[in-house]
């Protein structure tokens, strides 16, 4: 199980990105997960919860969005969709995919922080 | 009420200093001229013997060199330095795979270009390896006849990250009843095309061409493997 290990380097990254942009108050981390990552989100939100309790980033919650599984189907000429991480072949016609554009995404997109800017009516 | 948050888009790679630590490291393989190649497979799939045989054919034609990953023990590099190529250690404790970061930590005070080719020997797991760069320019995933023909599609992810498959333990192929074509099917069901040598560490049954490809890789990107040329 390494998905402690994967923790542990995103909340490193997370940290760095909001010390670089100056954000406080992170109350989420937004990442994206491809099939082909491997990583396992349920091991994934266990490990995040057993990392992040009693630190600064208790109160932040992980939210994953799952990437789909795709590649270039040289006989649809086109991206398509990949049948399943156990049989990569376009979900179209059945042949066999060599190139995945989508899938292996392990990527923190977005961090969520409370709105500091007072509301102008409130 | 909840407080109003926003979303504040970011693109980061979680492995962001992994992959640092790897572009690095292929960066002074390759002013080195050391060709790298990183094994994975579960434990007991034969990845010692393998390396060891490797290294042992090798050696005479080529200066090897080897990094060894356990949890514990220095076993494997014992056993490996019988080859009397230079070998490492890794011991990685708790972590079940090994990081970019420890190749680097591993390798201090090796003069690179003293090799033409450097193993990396990955801890004994099918699983946790996949998602690390280490900076090789070779990965090989091996799995052995005894261990059952749909191995690929149990562990597809890491067939999936690797160039190339190993078959191990070929020698014992008749004795347990091994289908070779529903192995490959298997393969070519996770990983398109992947190009797979059967190998047995042991006979030294498809070393040759196993290592006839590896030299023609290596010469492929400028190492300075002389093998072609007859320096044998």
């Amino acid at each position: 199980m390494h998905e402690l290990s994967i923790v542990m380097s995103l909340l490193e990254a997370a940290g760095e990105k909001a010390r670089e942009l100056h954000l406080e108050d992170v109350t989420a981390i937004h990442l994206r997960l491809g099939p082909l990552a491997g990583v396992v989100e349920d091991a994934l939100y266990s490990a995040y919860e057993l990392a992040t309790e009693g630190t600064d980033w208790e109160n932040c919650d992980l939210v994953v969005e799952e990437t789909p599984l795709a590649g270039y189907c040289p006989s649809c000429k086109a991206n398509r969709l990949i049948a399943s991480i156990t049989e990569i072949c376009c979900v179209a016609c059945g042949t066999p995919i060599t190139e995945i554009v989508s899938g292996r995404e392990l990527d923190i997109v977005a961090l969520e922080v409370l709105d500091g800017v007072p509301n102008a009516s409130g | 009420m909840a407080s109003p948050t926003r979303l504040v888009e970011v693109r980061q790679k979680v492995l962001k200093q992994n992959d640092l630590v790897a572009r690095a490291l292929r960066e002074r393989f390759q002013e080195a001229g050391v060709y790298v190649v990183s094994l994975v497979s579960s434990p007991g799939s034969g990845k010692t013997a393998f390396l060891e045989r490797m290294l042992t054919e090798l050696r005479p034609r080529c200066r090897v060199g080897a990094l060894v990953g356990d949890l514990a023990t220095d076993n494997d590099a014992r056993r490996l330095a019988r080859s009397q190529a230079p070998v490492r250690q890794i011991t990685t404790g708790t972590v079940c795979h090994l990081e970019a970061d420890m190749v680097r930590a591993a390798i201090d005070g090796w003069d690179l270009s003293e090799f033409d080719f450097l193993f990396l020997e990955n801890v004994g797991n099918l699983v946790c390896p996949a998602s690390y760069d280490l900076g090789e320019n070779l990965r090989l995933v091996l799995f052995s006849v005894t261990e059952g023909e749909d191995k690929p599609l149990k562990y597809p992810t890491i067939f999936n990250t690797a160039d190339v498959a190993i078959v191990s333990k070929i020698d014992l192929a008749e004795a347990c009843g091994f289908d070779r074509a529903s192995a490959l099917t298997s393969i070519e069901a996770v990983r398109p095309g992947m190009q797979v040598f059967e190998v047995s560490a042991k006979t030294g049954h498809g070393m040759e061409p196993f290592l006839s490809f590896l030299t023609s890789q290596a010469s492929s990107k400028k190492a300075r493997c002389q093998l072609a040329e007859g320096r044998v």
